[in-house]
């Protein structure tokens, strides 16, 4: 059952072959099997897992209409919030803060009859790229317990990489999502901005965060995404556009396909193996009688620099209200309230959220921010022609998804810049607002998986999964499995 | 003693008049049990998000529109980062480059007449909280009320065009009667829906014709209308006083290689010596007006401009603002304070003065006004009547004049009696004082049993009398003492309790002590 999509779990159902109960076992059971050496989770309720799968089993007993992802297990990444259940965004300054809300994917996710599973880990406030900045635990990559499942959303990925959840909940405010789906072998998508609430989502850099979904293949995340994706009067920058049905036209294929490959997104610092396995997936593409079309976006290599200085300045505006005043940590002893709120940030605040915190507030100071953050604004909206100007010509962008493929455990953990490039392909999406999917497309020799990426323009998710489909019916790497 | 000009400009906060806060939908009411209208939104809990308040972006368009201020096609939403335990998010949403409106004017009354007031710039931001420092025995917290956390808040930022205490008091005061007459906030300064900081330093004429520039003090917690004008009045003597001992001193220097122009005149700041030995400008300092002891409390004086890293606020949208809506807003205004005061003095023949007083009283008032002349006809009797002894009555029992229990029809009737009648001032005012238990003029005056005598012969038969009995009188008035007429006509007045018709007696004792 392990195997099983969540489609084909909710078929399974549907034909009174399996319970939403006996689904959740099952995964809970490979939970307690595997998750000690894993790490993919924070907090997992199991009893309350198989109260909401009862539920389910009596609704659907009792002829009630049952949602898109009934009785579905759902890992959530422990930023967005969950009523009454302890959300810690992987910090210790939120180690004890319990939301009276639920997210608006949460509440989606609820009205869809999907089974919340449990939180997964994540990097500290979704900042980094290894999940190894977790206040908490390190998660390792399922294909190889040395190495990292990427981040920020690494425990989401990771838990459906091992069979621990058929689908999970990610976010990614610089590649958060696809960089640990490439790393893990499974399919994340980031949606484009405002297509999904960011309502209960805590904030990281608010004008690039976006929640989306992680599967074994792209149906199953067509589907989620269908389900948490739409208008939210509490998020005035959702988008009140109606969402398509992701699935129904999934297996179409887009005819005439052009695809955009930028030579940007083959340069120096991408490993052999995985430029070989890209090239491998525009092969298939091409056999199926798509164009390959060299473009050009040439402000990319501004990317990761406009990145870190304008996710960094919302960063530090954001986080400036844990200050041990009115919620997270407070220290023990303090002398007057400037030494309690610098006390309760020094220790409820990891390395790499103070790095990036001083960053941001530097960038926006009286005399630094016309040449950090103000010019990094106006580099973003050139990075954004860049991508108008590609879907002018082209249906999609391909690309890698990440340089290299899974990297090891405290690899890269003192080099914070060489951890920086590793989203070097996947941030341009975010400043640009613009969706993107990464896929698998093949595994290094060492038999590390290897991510497609596939961008495509503001809200064209539809063409976007249709895109990815295509390549996933032609290829099998989606179906391979971790030997756990 | 110097002479110098004061240069004073004001920025006023007020509450916008929402039922809801900015971007939540908690109660804006005042007086609310600490931390009871409150929601994880204003609250600040993580992964909320705000939501703009239409309301009160329409009624801070009326505000800005009724100051005559531009009104931006495009406005956007900054973050103000700071911390203080009362603002939970540790930053104030607000408008920093693109405010909604700017350069607009309001026109107050001056000793020197009307002058207009330039408006630099309104912008909506949202409100902090509240500290209440609990100081009972053993205890050393300091508790923070939300409830006005997320409350709308209008900043008026005005030129520094007001010479005077008293004029930055009038343009307070015009402030808020038109904010009061088009609904956009209540302005009460007790419950803090108008707070008032004040920008004051002095420009002292220098014999080359130049002015220096004292520094500038920004004057904080003016609670009322006559903190404004005595903590200004007192702050300028205080930076008088100051420069000459810090010029005499030697302490402070006039630079004048450094001059800036102000108006049509050249100023030149103040320096001294810095920490490191070099001068340096002196900077700006905030000031405490403590009202008991009537004197300004210098609180800090800052090295450099605080740093607030603004940005723009990622979690709203920009507002545009189209031609349409801006027409609908300058309809709905109706008549503003300045333009009703013009057409009062045209329409009614009324001097600037009474026309000012009833227009100072507001829309409702004024309609009263209207209503009374319509009845009576007599627009200078209806001023009087409303402005003196109507107004006096509602202060007396603190009534507003929608609660007013004389109507304008009664009041306009009782104005005709009085033309028609001959009633005296006194009399008309017994009349009145009972006409306010509901009771029309004829009403009043049957039941004060008044009965105004208005027969010729009855009347000079009285005057006769009064001549007869007062030959001082007569005799003054023959020398020429007009006035001494007055003791004739009290007479008869006392003969007949007050009720002879005033016109007729004048007119009798007249005649009758010419025949003297
Ligand atoms: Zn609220």
């Amino acid at each position: 059952m392990l195997d099983l999509t969540a489609t084909e779990l909710l078929q399974r159902q549907a034909n009174g072959d399996s319970s939403a109960e006996s689904i959740t076992q099952t995964f809970l059971a490979q939970f307690r099997q595997h998750d000690s050496r894993i790490r993919a989770f924070l907090h997992v309720d199991e009893a309350d897992a198989i109260e909401q799968a009862k539920a389910i089993d009596a609704k659907r007993k009792g002829g009630e209409s049952l949602g898109k992802l009934a009785g579905i297990p759902v890992a959530v990444k422990d930023v967005l919030c969950t009523k009454g259940r302890r959300t810690t965004c992987g910090s210790k300054i939120l180690q004890n803060f319990v939301p009276p809300y639920d997210a608006h994917v949460i509440t989606k996710l609820k009205e869809a009859d999907a089974i919340l599973i449990g939180k997964t880990n994540c990097d500290e406030f979704a900042m980094g790229s290894s999940t190894e900045n977790s206040a908490y635990q390190t998660t390792r990559n399922p294909w190889d317990l040395e190495r990292t499942p990427g981040g920020s959303s690494g425990g989401s990925a990771a838990s459906v990489a091992a069979s621990q959840a058929p689908l999970a909940l990610g976010t990614d405010t610089g590649g958060s999502i696809r960089q640990p789906a490439s790393l893990c072998g499974i399919v994340g998508m980031k949606p484009s901005y405002g297509r999904v609430s960011r309502f209960g989502l805590i904030a990281y850099g608010s004008s690039l965060d976006q929640v989306g979904p992680f599967a074994q293949d792209v149906r199953d995340a067509a589907l989620l995404l269908e389900v948490i994706a739409g208008h939210d009067p509490r998020d005035s920058t959702c988008v009140n556009t109606p969402v398509p049905p992701y699935t129904a036209m999934l297996d179409e294929p887009i005819k005439p396909l052009t695809i955009g490959v930028a030579k940007q997104f083959f340069g120096k610092g991408l490993d052999s193996e995985v430029e070989q396995a890209v090239r491998s997936a525009l092969k298939v593409y091409e056999g199926q009688g798509a164009k390959i079309k060299d473009i050009s976006l040439p402000h990319s290599p501004y990317a990761v620099a406009v990145y870190y200085l304008v996710a960094t300045a919302e960063a530090s505006s954001n986080l400036a209200r844990y200050d041990g005043v009115h919620f997270g940590h407070r220290t023990e002893k303090f002398a007057g309230l400037i030494d309690m709120v610098k006390k309760s940030r020094g220790e409820g605040f990891g390395a790499e959220v103070k790095r990036r915190i001083m960053l941001g507030t530097y960038a926006l100071s009286s005399g630094y921010i016309d040449a950090y953050y103000l010019k990094a604004l106006k580099v973003r909206r050139l990075i954004r022609q860049d991508f108008d100007q590609a879907f002018a010509q082209c249906d999609v962008v391909m690309g890698p998804t990440s340089p290299t493929a899974a990297f090891k455990i405290g690899e890269k953990a003192d080099d914070p810049l060489a951890m920086y490039l590793s989203d070097i392909y996947t941030i341009s999406a975010n400043l640009a607002g613009i969706c993107g999917i990464s896929i698998p497309c093949g595994f290094t020799k060492s038999g590390l998986p290897i991510g497609l990426q596939i961008l495509g323009g503001p809200f064209a998710e539809e063409k976007l999964l249709r895109v990815a489909r295509l390549h996933e019916r032609e290829t099998d790497w989606h179906k391979r499995r971790p030997a756990l | 003693m110097m002479s110098y000009r004061t240069i004073i400009g004001l920025e006023v906060h007020v509450q916008l008049l929402t039922r809801t806060k900015l971007f939540c939908g908690c109660a804006t009411t005042f007086g609310l049990p600490p931390n009871s209208a409150t929601c994880a939104v204003c609250c600040g809990l993580p992964g909320t998000l705000p939501v703009m308040n239409r309301t009160a972006f329409q009624l801070a368009l009326k505000a800005a529109v009724a100051l005559n201020c531009t009104i931006a096609t495009f406005t956007k939403w900054d973050r103000k980062n700071y911390y203080y335990p009362d603002l939970p998010k540790n930053y104030q949403i607000s408008q920093y480059d693109l405010p909604f409106s700017s350069e607009g004017w309001l026109e107050i009354e001056t000793p020197a007449g009307a002058r207009k007031i330039g408006i630099i710039r309104a912008h909506l931001e949202e409100d902090a909280g509240k500290m209440l420092h609990d100081e009972r025995a053993g205890k050393n917290d300091s508790l923070v009320d939300l409830n006005r956390t997320g409350t709308p808040l209008l900043e008026i930022v005005s030129h520094p065009d007001m010479e005077t205490a008293e004029e930055a008091k009038a343009y307070l005061e015009e402030l808020r009667l038109l904010l009061r007459e088009i609904g956009v906030s209540d302005c009460e300064m007790q419950e803090g829906s108008l707070r008032c900081d004040a920008n004051i330093n002095l420009h002292v004429p220098q014999p080359d014709g130049s002015f220096v520039a004292t520094p500038i003090i920004e004057v904080k917690n003016l609670n009322t209308f006559r903190g404004v004008e005595r903590s200004l009045k007192y702050e300028s003597e205080r930076q008088a006083a100051e420069l000459q001992r810090n010029l005499d001193a030697g302490v402070w220097h006039v630079d004048a290689t450094r001059t800036s122009k102000f108006r049509d005149y050249r100023v030149s700041p103040i320096t001294q010596r810095k920490s490191d030995g070099a001068l340096g400008p002196v900077s700006k300092a905030t000031a405490g007006w403590d009202e008991r002891t009537g004197r300004t409390e210098i609180q800090r004086r800052k090295e450099e401009a605080s740093d607030y890293c603004y940005f723009p606020e990622p979690d709203l949208v920009p507002v545009t603002v189209d031609a349409d809506t801006l027409e609908r807003v300058r309809a709905e205004l109706g008549e503003l304070p300045a333009a009703q005061k013009t057409r009062l003095q045209s329409q009614y023949g009324l001097p600037v003065y009474d026309a000012g007083v009833l227009s100072r009283q507001g829309r409702a008032f004024v309609a009263y006004f209207e209503a009374v002349v319509k009845q009576c006809g007599d627009a200078k009797e209806a001023c009087n009547w409303t402005m003196n002894d109507l107004l006096s009555t509602l202060n007396d029992r603190k009534l507003d004049i929608k609660e007013s229990s004389l109507s304008p029809e009664n009041l306009g009737e009782l104005i005709s009696e009085i033309q028609a009648t001959g009633l005296n001032k006194q009399r008309a005012r017994e009349v009145y004082a009972v006409m306010l238990d509901g009771l029309t003029a004829k009403q009043a005056i049957d039941k004060l049993g008044f009965k105004v005598v208005a027969d010729e012969g009855q009347l000079l038969e009285l005057v006769r009398k009064a001549i007869a009995a007062n030959p001082k009188a007569v005799a003054d008035f023959k020398k020429g003492k007009v006035k001494a007429a007055d003791a004739i006509k009290g007479f008869v007045m006392r003969e007949t309790k007050g009720m002879a018709k005033t016109e007729m007696v004048q007119q009798l004792v007249m005649r009758e002590l010419a025949k003297e």
